[in-house]
């Protein structure tokens, strides 16, 4: 019966134009074109500036190296940091429900919305010995200035507000009943969790595991603040942009491009199918 | 056996209150009632996902009111099955024999009872509606639960399929003996499917009793109106007559304090013409509106102030001629006009509390 009332459907009379453009789409079409090349000119003119042989000598330089292996070995740490932390946190927010829950998720996006410098100078001034936290510490051993250790605890702190969305998201569109079947088939909470709920949401602890990664990696402001040495990319091409100019600043600028770009492809290919299973 | 006592759960806008009900052992029961009811609030409750704010629930005489949902052998078929995605049939069929500590049901003759030997390799999003539900009760039954739960496990389905699981589940429940609790809002299925059943409104129980006493002797307005008694009016009752307003009805007298009378639309003939003279219960009134179901037409007629709702097929009511703004004429046979105890009660809020309506 369908079949035929589609087949009833009047055809465009013969000779209409179908190529006239609607202009709702053209406008769109015009904004996406712009913004494309606002974001890409940019960062391939840098690419494509340094000479080979500038960029030959500059990613032999071993400090670029260093640097560049620093920015990954923090913001690795940070990623895995949300993820043994935030994960059962992003649970938590996707599950049950809690007077103040709007404070707290908040809260949770604080570190997105505040200044970067002031992430940096917050956490030094409760580091310090004047306060008691950093006094803690100090008996601890635990150095934040100038250290690993602090450089891990900015980058933490700014990219764990992706991990804990990304996640909780990811957590939110597991069915609850799916868990509640679960247990009444026989299997405790623990084990709900590794057969139900992780092998559904693991996409997205991906995603949110990378977006965090990445948003540390390009990390600058807070971490200068705490950190100048040891070099991370960032600190580093500011540094040689400040002390030799753009063309010294340049390729390290395109090695850092670079890793960012293999972490977003990673994140493209790890995104949520459309039917939001593994 | 189900044991509910006393129970109260209370949430932020929503209660359910003294709730008090017993599933004997192989009984199938369903519990009825409009969306928003409660009903699948106090299944979650029994299975242990929602904790009680006071009471107790006992599963075969256990307590089992503190216990964890993995602790309770109680099986729950959802009305979207909730199977889980990233299994396959097979895996999804066996998911809960590895904590079955007890001796473990062969899944073989349930998996052929069932109809899957061939969908056992299926991912889930392959399947139809209805294979999914007979797989969804194939693993609640792979657990050999001591009781089922079923949350509407029919409305999601097409209606072809629909009578496919509704006589499954019938069938099993007589062969397995197993006890079922239902929850539907459709008074026809509970009346297929279940011995007894408990009406539920604003989380409370309003009746509960055998389906067919329900259907023909409700007690409250709310149930009168439920089980499609869409004529509700309080009345004095003297002797054999039912005065409500102006209007005075002859009934059957019934022991007991009744102020309230309530009579099907379908006991409700109308005509164009009047009816003999002997005819019972004859009223002359305005015929307000019809509204066109199909087969059928649901008729409103004023008359003396009240109005009464019939209803009639079509062909018929074409057939005698009558239209609305008409004058028309009613009768109501005395055997037909149902005395109620209960006379002030919320009729306005039985009318307007939800989609859940009897299938005429």
């Amino acid at each position: 019966m369908n079949k035929h009332t589609d087949d009833a459907l009047p055809l465009p009379p013969p000779g209409s134009d179908r190529r006239r453009v609607d202009p709702f789409l053209g406008i769109a079409l015009a904004a996406s074109a712009i913004i494309m090349a606002f974001v890409l000119l940019p960062l391939v003119e840098m690419v494509v500036q340094p000479s080979v042989e500038d960029l030959r000598e500059t990613w032999s330089d071993p400090d670029v190296i260093r640097a560049i292996g620093m920015s990954l070995y923090t913001s690795g740490s940070a990623a895995l940091i949300a993820f043994v932390f935030g994960t059962p946190f992003a649970y938590l927010l996707a599950r049950k429900h809690f007077p103040g829950k709007r404070l707290v998720e908040s809260v949770v996006d604080l570190p997105i919305m505040i200044p970067h410098p002031v992430v940096g100078i917050a956490l030094l001034s409760m580091a310090g010995r004047h306060h008691w936290f950093g006094r803690i510490l100090d008996q601890l051993n635990i150095q934040i200035m100038g250290t690993v250790t602090g450089i891990v605890c900015v980058l933490t702190f700014v990219g764990l507000p992706f991990y804990i969305n990304a996640v909780k998201t990811g957590f939110e569109a597991v069915p609850a009943r799916l868990e509640t079947v679960s247990r009444s088939l026989g299997a405790s909470p623990w084990s709900t969790f590794f057969r139900i709920t992780l092998p559904l949401a693991w996409r997205s602890m991906l995603v949110g595991l990378i977006m965090c990664m990445a948003r540390a990696v390009s990390e600058f402001g807070a971490v200068v603040i705490v950190a100048y040495h040891p070099m991370v990319a960032p600190v580093m091409i500011y540094e040689r942009f400040t002390a030799y100019g753009l063309k010294y600043s340049q390729p390290v600028a395109v090695g850092l491009i670079m890793v960012c770009l293999v972490l977003f492809l990673l994140l493209r290919w790890a995104s949520p199918r459309k039917d939001g299973t593994a | 056996m189900i044991r509910v006592e006393d129970l109260a759960i209370v949430l932020p806008g929503f209660a359910l209150e003294d709730i008090d009900l017993q599933v004997n052992p192989g009984e199938a029961f369903a519990l009825l009632g409009p969306t928003g009811a409660g009903k699948t609030l106090l299944l979650e409750a029994i299975i242990g996902v929602v904790p009680v704010t006071r009471g107790r629930i006992l599963i075969d005489g256990r307590d089992m009111t503190g216990l964890p949902p993995e602790r309770r052998r109680i099986g729950i078929l959802y009305q979207d099955h909730a199977l889980f995605p990233h299994l396959s049939v097979a895996e999804n069929i066996a998911y809960g024999q590895r904590y079955c500590t007890s001796a473990l049901p062969n899944l073989e003759p349930l998996i052929e009872r069932l109809g899957l030997q061939r969908l056992l390799s299926r991912r889930i999003h392959s399947l139809s509606g209805g294979e999914k539900q007979r797989v969804a009760l194939a693993r609640s039954l792979a657990v050999a639960p001591s009781v089922l739960l079923l949350d509407e496990p029919l409305t999601a389905l097409d209606p072809n399929f629909r009578e496919d699981i509704r006589g499954l589940l019938k069938t099993l429940h007589q062969d397995t003996g197993i006890t079922l609790l239902m929850v539907t809002h459709d008074f026809a299925e509970a009346h297929f499917m279940a011995q007894r059943t408990a009406v539920m409104n604003r989380g409370r129980i309003e009746q509960v009793g055998p389906v067919d006493a329900i259907f023909e002797r409700p007690e409250t307005p709310f149930v009168a109106d439920f089980v499609g008694m869409k004529n509700f009016f309080p009345a004095v009752i003297a002797g054999n007559d039912a005065v409500i307003g102006n209007i005075r009805l002859r009934c059957k007298a019934r022991g007991g304090d009744f102020h309230a009378v309530a009579v099907r639309p379908e006991n409700v003939r109308i005509r164009k013409d009047p009816f003999d003279a002997g005819t019972a219960n004859q009223l002359a009134g305005k015929l307000r509106r019809m509204l066109n179901r199909g087969f059928y037409a649901d008729v409103w007629v004023d008359v003396d102030g009240l109005s009464f709702r019939a209803i009639d097929s079509r062909r018929r009511l074409s057939r005698s001629g009558v239209a609305e703004g008409e004058t028309v004429y009613l009768a109501i046979a005395p055997e037909d006009i149902h005395l109620m105890r209960e006379g002030k009660a919320d009729a306005e809020s039985a009318r307007t509390s939800g989609k859940a309506r009897i299938r005429e």
